[in-house]
């Protein structure tokens, strides 16, 4: 298990183009797919229900690593592009009465559309300019769910609950088995988006993103037709977050224009960051983390409740304070993310005795 | 008529406020190239600073400007020092995202020591108003219009005829080149920030005093975008005529069509701008090379 990531040593393309190169590799990668196998039977329903919110988020995050960590596009409408997801597949399952998994198809495909349309912009702007140009496409559709107008959103209720997940006959049961069930349907989505992202990036299509983040007029003179290059990565990003937000849909059973604000936007962007940027993992790493973190926050505030009550009185505040502070010190100090530390751990752990 | 007229000094308060707001935006921008979208932000640490040494201190009007004035330039330092300086030369990505966190941080620290209900604070400029043409015109206003129309014309004067100005405008031109005439550029990037925070204030306390202390100043904040879309990321006269013109245009649709979509218009006029001239009226086209 020693000799790792400095020994290897391809001898064929298909080698180098493999997902997993060494040993150690396939020991860790079965060490994950037990611990996800063993984790709905050891869990209690809180538990579960954070690692099925962790699930979701990831979808999200791998999406738009997609699009800022590998394209170089910066979006800050992902919580648009979520709530597209979200209200398109609870509109089709349950006012116009589809099967379920093909309203979350059709909504995939919708925030696909939507997502490329915003991206339009991008064609011609980039960085900062991109970065307003997705802030106004947060804003209007904020703007479009919140006002509801003329009430063809949510009927004039400002919600819209959805119906339990129903499919074929197999329905999810009630609070006491619902965590486990939504487990099974949430777990294998988020490792095939992950996969799914995984070999995007081992093909021409992936490549031609990569080198457009990093040089989009060098790339563009050697032959990347950049605007399919850049279309593709918001569609492919949009339908990995309108995935995510058909889930939330699905899953919470009630959608709201309050949960896809400028702050969730800012919160997906928070992960891929402190998760790393341009990598899988990272959006992985990220995800947990940052779902993890207010729970966390939470506990640490209901125990010192009784010394310290005002803690618990500021919650939300503190939240959002820490993760503004979270994202200034990742960037100072890490901006490679979790993925970056995890990273060195490994070499220390690999080199030592020696530094290097 | 009388709506019109009444309409068109709302939209010009609002537009000089916001043409401040944009002002400081501008700075940063043209003086280190961050974009700040923690401007916002600055207008309400401003305006609860302001807040907190008015009623809270019971100082007299002069010593709490004073007080905004120092906390203000403060806030602005050490920010530029701890937290842009280590991110030089950092993609823009990353430029982008830390100011983000920042406005996050400021935001949520406000509310943690200040809560979310609106501050009222005793009023400043006179709340009457005035008969004019048909129209009742608020006095306070007029006032708004003035004061901003006198601090932007200080501003200008600074960057035109002062030392510190021009060295300013020749950081922004060229670092290397204005580095080797002997300008000190942190000392540059330090105040470019300091002046974008006071700027902030003097609008965070403009606009409190026409509406209420509240969380809701950030989100007018948010609005330096379109403003400074469309004069021009990198044009004074520029926050000008953007400011005025977002100003006019969300009081004018707020008055005439709907008072809901007004808050959306600034960020339609920001996407079809960013459509057809991406570098606004004033802005300096960018040519680039690899």
């Amino acid at each position: 298990m020693a000799a790792t990531a400095t020994g290897i040593h391809h001898r064929s393309y298909t080698s180098e183009l493999k997902l997993r190169a060494t040993k150690a590799e396939y020991f860790r990668l079965a060490l994950l797919a037990v611990l996800l196998l063993v984790v709905p039977f050891v869990m209690g329903n809180y538990w579960l229900s954070i690692v099925n919110t962790i699930f979701i988020a990831v979808i999200g995050a791998v999406g738009l690593n997609i699009l800022v960590g590998y394209t170089g596009q910066i979006s800050l409408g992902q919580g648009g592009f979520l709530a597209v997801g979200a209200y398109s597949s609870a509109i089709l399952s349950d006012r116009i009465g589809l099967p379920t998994p093909l309203a979350i198809l059709i909504a995939v495909v919708l925030t696909a559309v939507v997502g490329t349309f915003f991206g339009l912009p991008g064609l011609r702007l980039k960085g900062l300019y991109l970065a307003i140009a997705t802030l106004a496409s947060q804003q209007i559709i904020e703007f479009i769910i919140r006002r509801d107008h003329g009430g063809w959103l949510t009927e004039g209720k400002g919600f819209i609950n959805v119906d339990r997940f129903e499919f074929l006959g197999f329905k999810i049961g009630a609070r006491a088995v619902f965590e486990q069930q939504w487990y099974w349907i949430l777990m294998p989505l988020a490792v095939l988006a992950v996969i799914g992202a995984r070999n995007i990036f081992r093909t021409g299509l992936g490549r031609s993103f990569m080198a457009v983040r990093d040089q989009d007029i060098a790339a563009e003179a050697i032959g990347v037709n950049i605007t399919r290059a850049k279309l593709t990565a918001f569609a492919v990003s949009s339908a990995f977050v309108g995935l995510a937000g058909a889930l939330t849909a699905h899953y919470s059973e009630v959608v709201t224009w309050e949960k896809f604000t400028l702050q969730v936007s800012i919160l997906y962007l928070a992960m891929i960051i402190v998760g790393g940027l341009g990598s899988v993992a990272g959006a992985v790493y990220g995800a947990i983390f940052m779902t993890i973190l207010p729970v966390l926050i939470r506990n640490v505030a209901n125990a010192v409740e009784g010394s310290v009550p005002f803690l618990s009185d500021q919650l939300p505040a503190i939240q959002n304070a820490v993760f503004g502070a979270i994202i200034i010190g990742f960037l100072i100090f890490e901006p490679r993310g979790l993925d970056r530390i995890w990273q060195r751990m490994k070499d220390y752990l690999r080199f030592w005795p020696f530094r290097y | 008529m009388s709506t019109f007229l009444n309409l068109l000094i709302y939209g010009l308060a609002d537009g000089a406020i916001l043409a401040l707001a944009a002002l400081g935006f501008v700075l940063i921008y043209k003086a280190t190239g961050v974009i700040n979208f923690a401007q916002g932000e600055f207008l309400l640490v401003g305006a609860y600073m302001f807040y907190t040494a008015f009623v809270v201190l019971q100082l007299p009007l002069v010593v709490a400007v004073v007080f905004g004035v120092v906390v203000a330039t403060l806030l602005g330092v050490l920010i530029e020092r701890l937290i842009l300086r280590p991110m030089v030369g950092e993609s823009a990505i990353s430029i982008i995202m830390v100011t983000i966190g920042l406005s996050m941080f400021l935001q949520a620290v406000v509310q943690m020591f200040y809560g979310t209900s609106p501050k009222q604070q005793p009023a400043l400029l006179p709340r009457d108003s005035i008969t004019f043409l048909g129209a009742t015109v608020p006095l306070n206003r007029l006032f708004v219009i003035a004061i901003a129309a006198i601090v932007l014309t200080a501003f200008t004067i600074f960057f035109r005829r002062s030392r510190h100005g021009i060295a300013m405008r020749a950081v922004a031109d060229d670092q290397q080149a204005a580095m080797t005439m002997g300008i000190s550029v942190r000392r540059i990037f330090a105040m470019a920030w300091a002046l974008a925070a006071i700027s902030a204030l003097i609008a965070g306390v403009l606009l409190g005093d026409i509406s209420n202390v509240d969380q809701n100043l950030a989100a007018f904040g948010l609005l330096v975008f379109p403003v400074v879309i469309l004069g021009g990321l990198d044009s004074v006269p520029g926050t000008i005529v953007g400011g005025l013109t977002i100003g006019l245009l969300s009081q004018f649709v707020s008055g005439y069509l709907d008072p809901g979509l007004a808050t959306v218009i600034p960020y339609v006029v920001l996407v079809l701008i960013l459509l057809v001239r991406p570098y606004g009226i004033f802005g300096e086209t960018r040519i680039e090379r690899v």
